[in-house]
């Protein structure tokens, strides 16, 4: 504390300190590791299988919305690489945070002389939930070979898609982190929120589909509300249409949303800020 | 413990019944908003099977058909599958039986003059009425904004058949998970073989998808096991799937299950005890 320089601390250093503290840790249980990596590999099996068995009775999800089989396997593998950064960064941290809030531990946190959002967005990672992120990769590459295999339109890689595809897969996580910490800084007003986190897992359900899904009849109103309010709907959406049918300009409203996406990614991150600085000063220790 | 008379147990049975009733009226808020809330994901389902019958009939939604069913029918089906799994389902049993034995609490069943057994069949059947008292209420909801997709009214004998099938369905999914919970006596930690359990009994018991979707040797193969009669054979009766004359068939056929089931359990609660040593008070 000699110098105002050496209080700066190097954010890049500690998150790598943080993770590798975590991987000790997990190293720990290491059958504990294995079981988890079984249990979602069983998960993504049955996932893909009822997939399968839909695409057995229909050619694709929606009339000319381009999601036929091995385009839809490439927005599930989407999915699972966007819920397993999620879960493996973010999860554990947020469900502490409401933790920490209910037993007044935040208290430490506080004092520590880093950005305190940071600390405690960042303190733990889950290693194994990246075992999702190597299946999603998995079944992307499967299924991208599928359809680089197909007579009519055959798949290309280009130079713009991988580049685009990480920057939106990175936009989709920061959209789902800043919701989720709306949600565990909500514990400063609710105290407990278990129904919170359930509600968290209802509202991220909606963004397990394609958009198109919701465009007709009284499915309007919810299209509209998860893609501009809440927009859940862009997460998965985006970087899957982009790597699935980089060539398919159907509709026009492809560039627009695509840089809506980036708008909504910064937006939420910046409305997470606000409503966790809220919640700080909201906040009063659970002690005496 | 010979001498303890009839009237002495049913009143022992009917305190075990109350008790349970009143602690879980306590958390109903709770229970309704829940219940509510378990409904959301029926919107996504809705939407993506209108998605599915549109692009396999080529926009004639209304008039396709996938494997039996129309759109109407898989909405119905997965509402109906609902309330089957809010009969079948026992949240936390295989997980409560197992640490109890683990953590020795079950010493407990063997000093006082009660069946453990009895004691957690006689405990879910608390939960579970407080659990319909209070959602009753949303179901009502659901099924009254979603009667459209609903076929006709159906006959008597259905009604019976399906009240038949959900009772059954809530022992079978009692002694089931009870097996699994038992399986503690051997292995201290049974909570992945659980969630593996889970996994494979959402897929199989038709809560996920209609089986009649599955290609026909698999769909023969899940119907050689029980699973199918905690979540699609109630949904199935309702919605006209079992012919008439099948009904009581298959109504035995998961009587028999359940049979093999309770004698299931009752020997791998005793030979687990055979293994256990309690210590301690």
């Amino acid at each position: 504390m000699s110098s105002r320089q050496s209080t700066r601390p190097d954010y890049f250093r500690v998150f790598l300190t943080f993770a590798r503290n975590s991987l000790v840790r997990d190293m720990m249980f290491r059958t504990n590791f294995l079981i988890e990596a079984i249990t979602s590999l069983s998960w993504a099996i049955m996932n893909v299988g009822f997939y399968w068995i839909v695409f057995e009775h229909t050619p694709s999800i929606g009339q000319d919305t381009g999601w036929g089989k091995y385009e839809f396997f490439v927005f599930l593998g989407t999915t699972w690489i966007i819920n397993a950064l999620v879960q493996a960064f973010f999860m554990p941290n947020c469900e502490e945070f409401s933790e920490m809030i209910r037993t007044g531990a935040l208290d430490f946190a506080l004092l520590k002389p880093i950005d305190t959002q940071f600390l405690v967005s960042f303190r733990k990672v889950h290693w194994s939930s990246l075992s999702n992120l190597l299946l999603g990769i998995g079944l992307l590459v499967l299924s991208l070979q599928e359809l680089a295999h197909r007579p009519v339109q055959p798949w290309r890689l280009s130079a713009s898609v991988c580049l685009l595809y990480p920057l939106y897969i990175l936009c989709g996580v920061a959209i789902l982190y800043s919701l989720m910490t709306c949600l565990a800084a909500t514990s400063v007003w609710l105290g407990r929120n278990q129904t919170l986190y359930d509600f968290w897992f209802y509202i991220t359900n909606f963004s397990r589909y394609p958009m198109e899904i919701y465009r007709r009849g009284w499915g309007i109103p919810l299209w509209f509300v998860f893609t501009f309010i809440i927009p859940v709907l862009l997460v998965v959406n985006v970087p899957a249409r982009i790597l699935a049918q980089p060539v398919s300009g159907k509709s026009g409203s492809e560039w627009p949303l695509a840089a809506f996406t980036v708008l909504a990614a910064a937006g939420s991150v910046l409305a997470s800020r606000w409503v966790f600085r809220r919640a700080l000063a909201a906040y009063r220790s659970a002690s005496s | 413990m010979g001498t303890v008379t009839l009237p002495t147990k049913a009143s022992i049975w009917w305190t075990i019944y109350r008790t349970a009733l009143a602690e879980r009226l306590a958390y109903r808020g709770d229970f309704a908003l829940g219940t509510l809330m378990r409904f959301l994901p029926i919107i996504t389902q809705i939407f993506l099977w209108w998605a599915i019958f549109d692009a396999a009939g080529g926009g004639a939604v209304g008039s396709t058909r996938l494997a039996g069913y129309s759109f109407h029918d898989m909405v119905a089906y997965y509402l109906l599958s609902m309330l089957g799994r809010a009969f079948s389902s026992m949240p936390g049993l295989a997980s409560t039986v197992s640490k109890q034995i683990r953590e020795g609490e079950i010493n407990r069943y063997l000093i006082q003059p009660i069946d453990m057994i009895g004691f957690l069949l006689l405990g879910r059947v608390a939960h579970k009425t407080a659990y319909y008292a209070i959602a009753i209420g949303p179901f009502a909801l659901v099924f009254f904004l979603c009667g459209n997709y609903f076929p006709a009214w159906p006959e008597v004998d259905v009604w019976v058949g399906m009240f038949l099938a959900l009772v059954f369905a809530f022992l079978l999914g009692f002694f089931l998970d009870l097996c699994i919970g038992l399986i503690g006596f051997w292995f201290l930690e049974v909570s992945s073989l659980l969630f593996v359990y889970m996994l494979l009994n959402f897929f199989l018991s038709g809560h996920m998808f209609p089986l009649d979707l599955l290609p026909p040797f698999w769909r023969q193969a899940v119907g050689y096991l029980p699973f199918q009669y905690l979540a699609y054979f109630p949904a199935a009766i309702y919605l006209g799937k079992i012919p008439a004359d099948q009904l009581w068939y298959h109504l035995g056929i998961e009587a028999c299950w359940l049979v093999a089931v309770i004698a299931a359990a009752r020997v791998l609660y005793a030979r687990g005890l055979k293994r256990y040593s309690g210590f301690g008070g």
